[in-house]
């Protein structure tokens, strides 16, 4: 071989490799830096959005976790409601006396004053007081105290979130209602305490009644019903399709499909639910079991391949030693391999579980979207989930519904969270390398 | 100096220091893996490091080139100097280092690309070829060199992968000697071929040492006594004993050579 | 009293099983030795009973309302449904039903009143004999049952046999939900085109689904031109993967090659979080903070922003998908073989050329299918747009103006009142099943590259 000699004298390319090597060192160093640097801006930049979404979902969210209340002494005025009426009455008329006590020089003889100093007040204060008078008709004729949510305006203003600055006819209460208010907050009846109706009352088309209530039972019952379906399904599917089936084209073919099926969007599951759940068995609208239902079909197939993905990590080993002392295939499956495989599944399911309580837009084609002001008592009644709630008070043009809605997404994320933070409990704890 | 150090083996050219190791000690965590190992490697001469498996043969041939930096556990202890200058050392850049000292691996791993393009990556990202006829000089002189041109020249832009065993060790030894290095380090090259491509590329190597400082790690007693010079000896990590190749075969001074040699352990 | 009918098959199954349990095991005290274990006799009665008595009662629950349904309206007096179109008998059928619950509006007719009556005896009806069907049907096969328990009877093979079954059972229920969404979809679809004209559908340009929905209302006829709305979405598919390709790349680069251990350790949970925000918190996300933000920079620059600018719908699509892109490039990533990196690395090449120019190549297919899916997600996903994107079809491509998408518009074509008669319910599933099929093409096609490159290098 001729050309062995070459190596001593390469000189056409000027120098040896070391010379070379070091000549363009920097340059190439400095394309690594520019990756770096890219690679970190790219995690900065996820690491940002991720704060960003936090931050402002809390800090528009966290002043609705506290209410803006006032406190009344009312006379309940037998002239106004009278016990044979109930629950018919002048509530409205008691409550507004009461308030003109508070704020003696406020003239009300005109019909317009008299519906802006209501307006303080929340639309469901009236009702408080029925309810309680109803319960009570002794009440009648005496002086009862009562806390009551201020309107939305009013909390908003108390929160800070109306700028007073802003000219008058721009802004959603006059520079005499600021006045009021200001006045009522100086004899001290205005209070803010935690605002437990976000999640014990229902929805309402009042921002400062509006609560979750609803929405947490009709998920729970929705995520319940899921649970139900996808759980035992998916663990059967997995451990037939894992354990049993025979390597053919029907197994095959129905592996594709649940991969498949884990990728197809979820508005198409809607619709699914929509024209087949509803439309063709008639199930009722609205209802958390439809939902859990369609959820639970989405859910199956992450149960599945979580399931089966547990099952694969037990090692042949045990099989073996199982079959070995003479246990039939079924045994061996349901005594070992499936103990064995627990935590793995259950973590798996939590985590579709997670999934499906952020599903929103099969719930919305199922009518879950729907305005019911009293929670679902059971899986068949009209319901909304946590998510739909979300996206209903999103499209709310009141002010207060924006607080809202960030509260109930960080009562949302919470759970999802808590449910995570299980999983991978349940992983760190029971997970066993073979 | 050629002539005073060249008594041993005529033939074989110069017999200068080109690595020289002090008190190597390599950790993986907490484990010691090489333990206070010292040895001095020739320039243009074949060394050999036998020893049973897992005996840090190939960790140590890893520290020449500072491969092990790649893992993230792995510390090295110890003064290695290539050409006296300390590899270890912060301002040197391993890249640079790599670029100097070649490696070719157990098994053979070209690059998913074609054949010439594996040979021209490490000209490409060094800058060694000016021009496009540069480069393709360079290709062929390598191929040539990794006694592999005659059987590629007429199809330089096929996957390298399509290539059999024997042939993609030999393209993986041209790419690696493409890049003009000092020093060739290899680990268990023909592990994974079969007899006749073993002998192609113990022949390939047996012409290598006419340029290049090779350390080759075999667990073949027989390839290190075909193609080694001097050899050395590891067990348990440490180097139990070094020298020249027919004096460790014929003549070993450690009762564990011995015993290793004469198949007692390994 | 479904739940007491539910009670009631369980107590029984309880029962059996509890009976050919002590059955057995008394044969076995008496020193015959069984072919299998007392436990797997009351198995047996339990799962013969349990299971086609729990099926029984789901098709009767199923099938009992339509056929009350049906009963009642056709028990109606002569001529009070004269005149009535479906939506009209739909709606009597509801004012019968909330009759029936007591919800009274109004006056209603006597024979409504009549209808309800009849309404609730027959659902009264229906319950009893459920009832009974169920008791006497599971005391059957429960004697049945105790009747097989023997010496010879391998009760542990039918119960395998039994447990099989379901399991096939489980796993054919992921074919039945294809099945069922194909043939919604395409059901539903078929009756639109015979209202709307396919080729309509395909090559009109214009998408403006306002039909009347009663006669009197005055609306323009409506427009079932589908281009407009797939080149919505187009664009915002686009706008989201000029985001999520670049960032999740270079992350994941980052997170495999360079990062030291500790950020990798807090970098993968955040990723992580980010991947499970559901997206109707990405929704709110894009409409409270970054349409606004997009628009006031628009404005401080000149340049008009329409508030529903497929940009912020866009965007943010794009950083739910960040997670996305950035997890499938890590597993390809990871998935090159240890040697390939070490043979370049051996050569001199940086960390950065050897991610660029060796791992990379490598790991191409991977990355590509996971992109593959991810446009696949972006084109099905629909909070976020629905919230964020427009409502109006228009041909355009500037990322801007506002669009729509295929899924904003089967969801405002569906929520609210549905009745399945009119072109505008009926488009949404014709929407719907271009959605299916084009995913699922995307689909099949990327897990087949995935699964392809996994295969070559295990």
């Amino acid at each position: 071989m001729a050309d062995l000699t070459a190596g001593q004298n390469n000189s056409p390319k000027g120098g040896d490799t070391a010379d070379a090597v070091r000549a363009s060192l920097a340059r190439r160093n400095r394309k690594q830096k520019i990756l770096q640097g890219l690679g970190l801006g790219a995690i900065g930049f996820a690491f940002l959005m991720l704060f960003i979404l936090v931050a402002s979902l809390v800090s528009s969210g966290y002043q609705a976790f506290t209410q803006t209340k006032i406190t009344l002494e009312v006379y309940v005025d037998p002239e106004e409601i009278e016990p044979e009426k109930l629950p018919r009455g002048g509530f409205k008329d008691v409550l507004q006396a009461s308030l003109s006590e508070l704020l003696p020089e406020v003239d009300t003889s005109d019909r317009a004053t008299r519906k802006a100093l209501s307006g303080i007040l929340s639309n469901g204060a009236q009702f408080d007081l029925r309810d309680r008078v109803v319960a009570d008709p002794a009440l009648i004729g005496q002086t009862i105290t009562m806390t009551v949510p201020v309107s939305d305006p009013y909390d908003q203003l108390n929160k800070g979130t109306i700028d007073r600055d802003t000219p008058e006819q721009n802004r959603r209460l006059n520079d005499a209602e600021i006045a009021w208010f200001d006045q009522l907050k100086a004899e001290g009846v205005i209070s803010k305490p935690l605002n437990t109706g976000l999640v014990t009352n229902a929805d309402s088309r009042f921002p400062e009644l509006a609560g979750l209530k609803g929405a947490l039972i009709g998920s729970f019952w929705a995520l319940f019903v899921c649970f139900v379906i996808s759980f035992p399904l998916g663990i059967g599917a997995a451990i037939y399709l894992e354990e049993f089936a025979p390597k053919n084209k029907v197994s095959d073919f129905i592996e594709v499909n649940i991969n498949n099926l884990a990728a197809v969007p979820s508005v198409v599951f809607g619709l699914l639910a929509l024209a087949v759940f509803i439309g063709w068995f008639g199930l009722p609208r609205s209802a958390p079991f439809v939902g859990g239902m369609t959820l639970a079909l989405m859910t199956m197939p992450t149960i599945i391949i979580a399931t089966r993905a547990a099952l694969k990590a037990v090692p042949p080993s045990i099989r073996e030693a199982a079959l070995g002392i003479g246990a039939s295939k079924h045994q061996v499956v349901f005594g070992h391999v499936l103990p064995l495989a627990m935590p793995g599944i259950l973590t798996g399911t939590i985590i579709g579980l997670a999934q499906a309580l952020g599903e929103t837009a099969p719930l919305l084609l199922i009518g879950m979207n729907a305005f019911i002001t009293s929670a679902p008592a059971g899986p068949f009644d009209s319901a909304t989930a946590l998510p739909t709630q979300i996206f209903i008070w999103a499209d709310s043009p009141e002010r207060g519904f924006v607080s809202r809605t960030s509260a109930a997404i960080l009562v949302l994320l919470g759970f999802l969270v808590t449910m995570n933070a299980i999983a991978i409990y349940l992983r760190n704890k029971f997970e066993r390398s073979w | 100096m050629m002539n005073d150090m060249s008594k041993i083996e005529p033939s074989t050219a110069v017999d200068a220091i080109k690595i020289q190791a002090k008190g190597v000690q390599v950790f993986y965590g907490d484990n010691q893996a090489i333990k206070d190992v010292s040895v001095d490697i020739l320039d243009k001469t074949v060394t050999a490091f036998i020893g049973p498996s897992g005996c840090g043969k190939s960790t140590f041939l890893r520290c020449l080139n500072r491969m092990n930096d790649t893992i993230d556990v792995c510390r090295v202890e110890g003064d290695i100097r290539i050409d006296n200058e300390d590899i270890y050392d912060k301002r040197i850049d391993p890249v640079q280092l790599r670029a100097k000292v070649g490696m070719v691996f157990q098994k053979p791993n070209p690059f998913p690309k074609s054949i010439y393009d594996n040979v021209a990556y490490g000209p490409r990202i060094h800058g060694l070829a000016r021009t496009k006829a540069d480069l393709d000089e360079i290709v062929e002189k390598s191929l040539r060199r990794g006694a592999i041109w005659d059987e590629v020249k007429d199809r330089l832009h096929e996957p390298g992968t399509g290539l059999s065993g024997g042939q993609q060790q030999r393209l993986c030894i041209a790419r690696a000697v493409a890049t003009e290095p000092e020093v060739l380090l290899m680990d268990e090259p023909c592990s994974a071929l079969d007899p006749i491509a073993t002998a192609q590329v113990e022949e390939l190597i047996d012409e290598l040492k006419l340029n290049f400082s090779v350390v080759i790690v075999t667990h073949s007693m027989q390839q290190a006594a075909r193609v080694s010079q001097k050899t050395a000896f590891f067990h348990l990590g440490s180097l139990v004993e070094y020298g020249d190749t027919g004096h460790i075969f014929t003549n070993p001074e450690d009762p564990r050579t011995e015993s290793y040699i004469t198949g007692r352990i390994g | 009293m479904t739940t007491f009918v539910f009670a009631a098959l369980l107590g029984v199954s309880i029962l059996g099983y509890l009976l050919n349990r002590r059955a057995a095991a008394g044969l076995r005290a008496d020193g015959t030795s069984l072919h299998s274990l007392p436990g797997y006799h009351g198995l047996f009665s339990f799962l013969s009973t349990l299971v086609p008595v729990f099926v029984l009662i789901v098709l009767w629950l199923i099938l009992q309302g339509p056929v009350i349904d049906h009963v009642v309206m056709s028990g109606l007096p002569a001529g009070s449904l004269d005149g009535l179109d479906t939506g009209g008998r739909q709606l009597v059928l509801a004012e019968i039903k909330s009759i029936s619950r007591g919800q009274i509006f109004g006056e209603p007719e006597q024979w409504k009143m009549d209808a309800a009556q009849r309404y609730l005896e027959l659902h009264q009806m229906s319950g009893w004999v459920l009832l009974s069907i169920v008791v006497i049907l599971s005391l059957a096969i429960v004697a049945f049952a105790r009747s097989r328990v023997g010496v010879e009877f391998r009760a542990r093979h039918s119960v395998e046999r039994i447990v099989s079954g379901l399991m096939i059972f489980c796993s054919t229920v992921a074919i039945f939900t294809t099945v069922g969404i194909i043939a919604a979809l395409l059901f539903e679809s078929i009756r639109f085109f015979e209202m709307v004209p396919i080729t309509e559908f395909f090559f009109g340009l214009n998408w403006e689904p306002q039909i009347p929905l009663r006669e009197d209302q005055i609306a323009a006829e409506g427009a079932f031109g589908w281009l407009p709305v797939i080149l919505g979405t187009i664009v915002i598919t686009v706008v989201a993967l000029f985001l999520a390709v670049p960032v999740g790349l270079l992350s994941a680069i980052y997170l495999n090659e360079f990062a030291p251990d500790r950020l990798r350790a807090v970098a993968k949970p955040v990723l992580e979080i980010l991947a499970g925000v559901p997206t109707v918190v990405y929704g709110f996300f894009a409409i409270l903070v970054v349409a606004p933000a997009m628009r006031s920079f628009g404005a401080s620059l000149g340049i008009p922003v329409s508030p529903n600018t497929a940009l912020a719908a866009g965007s943010v699509m794009g950083i739910m998908l960040i997670p996305f892109i950035s997890s499938f490039t890590d597993d390809a990533l990871s998935a090159v073989p240890k040697s390939l990196r070490d043979g370049a690395l051996a050569l001199g090449a940086t960390r950065a050329e050897t991610v660029l120019n060796v791992l990379f190549p490598a790991a191409i297919p991977g990355i590509v299918g996971g992109i593959l899916l991810a446009v696949s997600r972006a084109i099905g996903e629909t909070m976020i747009v629905v919230m964020a994107a427009g409502l109006i079809a228009s041909l355009t491509i500037n990322p801007l103006d506002s669009v729509t998408t295929v899924t904003v518009q089967i969801v405002t074509l569906l929520i609210g009142d549905t009745s399945f008669d009119n072109p505008k319910t009926l488009a949404a599933f014709a929407l719907g099943m271009m959605l299916f099929v084009v995913t699922l093409i995307i689909n099949v096609f990327a897990l087949r590259i995935v699964r392809k490159y996994r295969e070559a290098y295990d």
